[in-house]
């Protein structure tokens, strides 16, 4: 079972896609490690994903901190602070 | 009630009728939120997006007595003066109406997954989330 990720707006520009699957890498259990994975890819994976407060995260689509859990066959996604209204 | 995210124009008005067919409802609160000075593109995360707005109005409708309601959010290219959003509750009375509605727009700026890119004359930025938007859902917290 793989992992589904998606990315939005400007994190989406930097890394310059808008989804992939990818295998649930060996260790990795949570949003932060995730995203840890995903920076070691280094560039602008490390420059988009390294945001700090500037990076927010949901987990089958619901809103999820960097602690949240995450399992194969998970929906992740990552994106800016949210501007609608 | 009514959740839609969509891409085309919507009517308040008619939105406004829908709403207020029961017979005990005494008030309508709505707000409509336009795009300012200039063009924007509006992306959203399809899916999650409707879920976030839903939680939000489940959530207004346990702490206030909400008849009927109404969320619209478009997306997409938008030109200024275009309406972006429309939040409307009918109620018994005036003080539910406009809290719920109140509620909902602050929490739908910093939960659902919407993002603003303009399009300026010197070219395309991200509209940048402002704290002041987080104060205001930030003061609902019970």
């Amino acid at each position: 079972m793989k992992l589904k990720v998606l990315y939005f707006a400007s994190i989406r520009e930097k890394v310059g896609r808008d989804s992939e699957d990818l295998e649930l890498p060996a260790g990795v259990s949570t949003v932060a490690g995730l995203r840890g994975h995903l920076q070691a890819r280094g560039g602008a994976w490390a420059e988009a994903l390294g945001g700090g407060r500037l990076l927010r995260s949901a987990v089958n689509q619901d809103m999820a901190p960097d602690s949240a859990a995450i399992k194969a066959g998970d929906e992740v996604a990552f994106f800016p602070p949210v501007t609608g209204g | 009630m009514k959740i839609s995210v969509q891409r085309e124009d919507f009517e308040p008005g008619s939105e406004l009728r829908n709403i207020s067919k029961d017979k005990s409802a005494g008030a309508v609160a709505s707000f409509v939120g336009l795009v300012r000075e200039v063009p924007m593109t509006l992306e959203h995360y399809p899916g999650m997006t409707e879920k976030a707005i839903a939680k939000i109005v489940e959530e207004a409708c346990s702490r206030w007595k909400v008849l009927d309601g109404v969320v619209i959010h478009r997306y997409g290219a938008l030109q200024p003066n275009d309406r972006i959003v429309l939040v409307a509750i009918a109620s018994a009375h005036r003080g539910d109406a406009f809290a719920a509605c109140e509620f909902i727009m602050d929490y739908l700026k910093t939960q659902a997954p919407f993002w603003k890119k303009e399009q300026g004359g010197d070219g395309a930025r991200w509209v940048e989330a402002k704290s002041a938007d987080d104060h205001a859902a930030e003061r609902w917290r019970v």
